[in-house]
């Protein structure tokens, strides 16, 4: 302890009286020097400023369920029906589906505002990519199926186009906006369980894809529980080994080891809440998924 | 005697054993702490704006592809507007041309990226002109084989949009990394070939949407 400190004290009182002269004597080189700084300074903000800038984009609402109807379009009852048949759907093939409705789009085209707020909200299993937005805007009287990432073979544009144009449109068209949206979700609805093989794989990775999530955290958390213990043991081999010298700086303590079944514990517990999280009762909520601009708009 | 020796090789042993993974932790524990002061973003970036490339590649592709159905189609009711159609298959050769030539350093060499920029554009140009001499034929737009490609060809452009963007997005966290402080750093002891990568402008013809004409002019 006491050897590094005349050392350092040296070295620093030997390069004060070198640096400082040197500094003071190249005046101009230090103000190119300090030029740089400020360029560099300013590149930054303004790299800060386009970045602030290149994000501009909508403003969505909260997620507040598989419907959010801000445009109020749909009465409770219909809502109640679609919302049940939403769910029994995610049941089977963990697609999610959410309609909104659109008080305004803020200006943007809907295939813009729709993948935007598809990825926003994170409709479909994370990596499955397999959510579905229905987007209607009757102030601009616009449509949009928004299909995630994962569903675009199944949910290809012609057969979202086709939903457009002969279900939805015509109800649109007699303003009767609760039955389209309702005879729209059921056509999409049939279409993602149409191929039961496909439904079965969906389901499954949806199902991994989380599990998976959370059994990585359990076992990052169990890896470095055990380097603890090993690292807490080989400080109790040593002391035990060299008795004098851990005594001496140790003061003899004693160090607790947590038993390997108390780690284990801890990571299969951790396992538990997430898997608890994931189907959390009524409550719904986007699993991250992908929007690529898979899907069809229309208008009326 | 000899028990007091055997336990001390016994002790050497494992102590040889703890030490490695003493050393194990401690490159566990660098590691950690050195990603969390960002000395992967660079490589991360740079992975994630080239996907991003290979997106918007394979939905050029995807257009590509999709075009011989839609001349031949319309090909089938309004063989008579020759000029446009020989212009889209003109156009299409050529973006696929320069798609094919396109050399593998197109992300950092921007002027490669604007001879494919261009090709692409002046291939859309060609396709809306198309689209809009559809207009012209009403048993052609209201086919069913149509209506399918078009959904298709619509589908595809707003993909490439989406995927020009994200690679744009990606583009500028990747450049503002290798620009600003820590980032800089990084570059400077790690990655010394890591080069500032090329985004494209939208083109002024892409901003603009198609002119319906529905006086029939032509």
């Amino acid at each position: 302890m006491t050897a590094p400190g005349p050392d350092r004290s040296t070295r620093s009182a030997a390069s004060r009286p070198r640096v400082r002269p040197a500094f003071r004597a190249a005046g101009p080189v230090a103000e190119t020097s300090l030029a740089h700084l400020l360029a560099l300074v300013m590149v930054v903000a303004a790299a800060l400023m386009s970045a602030s800038a290149a994000r501009a984009q909508p403003k969505f609402p909260a997620l507040t369920g598989r419907i959010v109807d801000e445009a109020g379009l749909l009465t409770l009852s219909d809502r109640n029906a679609i919302i049940e048949d939403l769910k029994l759907l995610e049941q089977k093939s963990s697609d999610q589906i959410v309609v909104f409705t659109a008080k305004s789009l803020q200006g943007y085209p809907i295939e813009d505002f729709g993948y935007q707020l598809g990825r926003a909200w994170g409709i479909g299993q994370k990596g499955v990519n397999n959510g579905i937005v229905l987007i209607v805007a009757p102030n601009e009287r616009k449509v949009r199926i928004e299909v995630g990432r994962g569903l675009e073979p199944v949910m290809t544009d012609l057969l979202s186009k086709l939903i457009i144009e002969n279900t939805i449109l015509p109800a649109f068209r007699r303003n009767d906006y609760a039955g389209g949206i309702k005879a729209g979700v059921h056509d999409i609805r049939d279409i993602l369980l149409g191929d039961a093989d496909a439904v079965r794989e969906r389901a499954q990775a949806g199902k991994k894809r989380s599990a998976a999530d959370d059994s990585n955290v359990a076992l990052y958390f169990l890896i470095f529980f055990i380097c603890v213990a090993i690292f807490m043991v080989w400080m109790q081999q040593r002391q035990m080994a060299h008795p004098g010298v851990a005594s001496r700086r140790r003061g003899g303590g004693y160090v607790t080891i947590p038993s390997s079944s108390g780690s284990s514990g801890w990571g299969s517990s951790s396992g538990s809440w997430g898997s608890s999280s994931s189907d959390s009762g009524g409550g719904f909520s986007g699993g991250g998924g992908d929007f690529g601009g898979g899907g069809s708009s229309g208008s009326w | 005697m000899t028990g007091s020796s055997a336990f001390a090789t016994k002790q050497g042993l494992f102590d040889g054993l703890a030490r490695r993974l003493v050393l194990l932790f401690a490159v566990v524990t660098a590691s950690l702490s050195l990603a969390g002061c960002g000395v992967n973003n660079i490589p991360t970036y740079e992975q994630s704006a080239k996907a991003k490339w290979s997106e918007v590649l394979s939905q050029y592709k995807r257009r590509a592809d999709l075009v011989p159905n839609l001349v031949e189609t319309v090909k089938g009711y309004a063989a008579q507007e020759k000029d446009v159609l020989t212009s889209v298959v003109e156009a299409r050769a050529k973006a696929t041309q320069a798609q094919i030539q396109l050399p593998p350093d197109a992300t950092t060499n921007p002027e490669a990226m604007k001879r494919f920029q261009d090709a692409q554009n002046s291939f859309s140009g060609a396709l809306r002109q198309l689209l809009s001499v559809v207009e012209n034929y009403p048993e052609l737009k209201s086919g069913q084989n149509f209506l399918a490609l078009q959904s298709q060809l619509e589908g595809t452009e707003n993909r490439i949009a989406i995927a020009r963007r994200d690679y744009i997005e990606a583009v500028r966290v990747y450049n503002t990394e290798i620009a600003t402080f820590p980032g800089r750093l990084w570059k400077s002891f790690l990655y010394p070939t890591a080069q500032p990568m090329a985004t494209f402008d939208i083109a002024p013809s892409e901003m603009q949407t198609p002119k319906v004409d529905f006086g029939g002019k032509k």
